[in-house]
């Protein structure tokens, strides 16, 4: 068989030579080309596999008015799908699981941080406005976690659970929820922005000293912080730009082939996948501090006032600020 | 048990779309959808070769092993079939399909895309065979009358095959071996995991 394939080859180069010597034939390209023209089809021409090796993909022409279809194979396709089927579960799954195991920890060992500071009297730190931004965005975050969440784990646990017809149906409600109540989730973005950007910008000394003290959880103290500390800011910062990643993402995958190809909406949802759990877990932290984790603190975003001892322990630099006005 | 999939045949394929058009009319595809389509490489150039693609049914399908729902099942032929109505249209399956198969009625995601539509093989949907809900979702179900796929049986230059894999196969290098060359089997590679290799 090698011996056949070897004559096979001896015979090729022979042939690529006789014709290269032919005048005004300069090299094996034009050896193609003068072959191509001479029969058509022909031994030549193109090799399905070569040209999947030489471009990556397949693409030609179509007779029907739409580009993604001409694209005639794309094996990467098949990678999309190990990333989607494996690497996105497991990571994903390992993420949110350690999240909850360690703050479950955090719980158990060192309980909620305490309020022993009352005073009886109240400061208005959340108006009403921002309330609303904080709750709209929240509740669409969440349904849209959840739902976003089934589209991965939804046909491992819970079809097992309610069956392949039940499981169809609430996954298209799921459809239906993550594709509206994006919108309610992007303004409530946008708002959280204009409302408390100017409340975030760094400040020098205050925000690297309050982290350097770790917030003061390890010992029991309170550094100073303005009307929010460096961890706070963190987490706008966090929220604005992962909001504005899942957005823009999240459009794409709403007008699929807008703007991309089929590689290109396979990036897109790669991004939206791993920023989307990489946001579900750190607003699982947000939310522990904000209730369990910390007492008092739930007061601000709930009736929208806290008492000035907490708030003089927590956020020395803003009640000051409050009380000169 | 046969293993059925489809070949083309490049260097016999004319471009004629009839292929496309056979699909459309035997299933009565709604508008927009082309569960075939030719596809031509090196348009207009030497060494230009059409292809007429379609659902390849892959061997351990990259659509059913994405789409959220698990709305696929192999048949013991080896097709990938879909049900229509556990799909939820989110289109993943056509970012996974290395082929392009999977057609959607709308073409944005906003509100619904509709269910996803792609080449059955002729062979319907898991509803009871040749009734008319299989008939209205899936189209007709030509494998259940004894018969292959329209697109290949009336291919006119036979450059698409239909059937029993080892038998297309062995078709294909039969004529390869006659004509002298052959531009490989298109997309068999990343559908079957393996090649048609003429010695
Ligand atoms: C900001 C606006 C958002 C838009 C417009 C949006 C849109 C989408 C769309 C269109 C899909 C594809 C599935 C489908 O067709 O329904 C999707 C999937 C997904 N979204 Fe969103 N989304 C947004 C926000 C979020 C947020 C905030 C999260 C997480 C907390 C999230 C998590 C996910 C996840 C996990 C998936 C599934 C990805 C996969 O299956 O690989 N999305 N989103
Ligand atoms: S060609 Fe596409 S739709 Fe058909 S089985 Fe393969 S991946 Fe699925
Ligand atoms: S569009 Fe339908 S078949 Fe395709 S992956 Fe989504 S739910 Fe599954």
């Amino acid at each position: 068989m090698t011996h056949g394939l070897n004559r096979i080859r001896a015979l090729v180069v022979m042939i690529a030579l006789a014709v290269a010597c032919l005048p005004a034939m300069t090299g094996p390209a034009g050896a193609q080309e003068a072959g191509a023209q001479a029969v058509n089809p022909t031994a030549m021409s193109v090799q399905a596999d070569d040209l999947l090796q030489q471009e990556g993909k397949l693409q030609g022409y179509l007779a029907q008015p739409d580009p993604k279809l001409a694209v005639l194979e794309q094996p990467q396709g098949r990678q999309w799908r190990v990333f989607h089927e494996s690497w996105l579960p497991w990571g994903a799954g390992i993420l949110i699981l350690a999240v909850v195991l360690l703050l479950g920890g955090v719980y158990l060992v060192k309980g909620p941080i305490q309020a022993d500071e009352v005073s009886g009297i109240k400061i208005l730190r959340f108006n009403v406005f921002e309330r609303f931004t904080h709750w709209l965005t929240a509740v669409s975050f969440i349904i849209l976690a959840l739902s976003g969440i089934n589209y991965i784990f939804g046909k491992r646990y819970l079809m097992p659970l309610i069956g392949p017809d039940a499981f169809g149906t609430l996954s298209q409600w799921g459809k239906y929820a993550h594709n509206y109540l994006a919108w309610p989730f992007m303004l409530g973005v946008l708002f959280m922005i204009v409302v408390w950007v100017k409340d975030n910008f760094p400040k020098r000394g205050v925000d690297w000293a309050w982290l350097k003290a770790g917030g003061g959880v390890f010992n029991n103290t309170h550094p100073s912080a303005g009307r929010f500390n460096a961890g706070q800011k963190l987490i706008f910062w966090w929220v604005a730009l992962a909001g504005i990643v899942m957005s823009v993402t999240g459009i794409m995958l709403l007008f699929p082939f807008a703007a991309f190809g089929v590689n290109g909406m396979q990036i897109t949802q790669v991004v939206h996948s791993v920023v989307g759990f990489l946001f579900i877990a750190v607003i699982i932290f947000h939310i522990y501090i904000g209730t369990l984790g910390m007492e008092g603190a739930y007061d601000a975003m709930g009736s929208g006032e806290v008492d000035v001892a907490w708030a003089r322990a927590h956020h020395d630099l803003w009640v000051e600020e409050q009380l000169r006005r | 048990m046969a293993r059925l999939k489809f070949l083309c045949d490049a260097n016999r394929c004319i471009d004629c779309n009839a292929c496309v058009t056979a699909c459309k009319n035997e299933h009565d595809v709604p508008w927009g959808i082309n569960r075939r389509r030719v596809v031509t490489i090196n348009d207009g150039k030497p060494g230009e070769r059409s292809v007429s693609m379609a659902c390849m049914h892959c061997t351990n399908a990259p659509c059913a092993a994405v789409c959220p729902v698990d709305c696929f099942h192999a048949t013991d032929d080896g097709l990938v079939l879909h049900s229509k109505e556990i799909c939820i249209g989110c289109g993943y399956c056509f970012y996974a399909c290395p082929f392009g198969a999977p057609q959607f009625p709308q073409a944005t995601n906003f509100g619904s895309r509709g269910k996803m539509d792609k080449c059955t093989y002729c062979a319907g949907g898991p509803d009871a065979d040749l009734s008319e809900a299989e008939y209205v979702r899936y189209g007709s179900n030509r494998l259940a009358e004894g018969k292959l796929p329209l697109c290949a049986e009336m291919c006119s230059t036979k450059a698409l095959l239909a059937g029993d894999g080892e038998i297309i196969a062995q078709i294909y290098k039969e004529r390869v071996v006659t004509r002298g060359y052959g531009s490989g089997a298109w997309g068999w590679k990343t559908a079957y995991g393996e090649t048609i290799t003429v010695t």
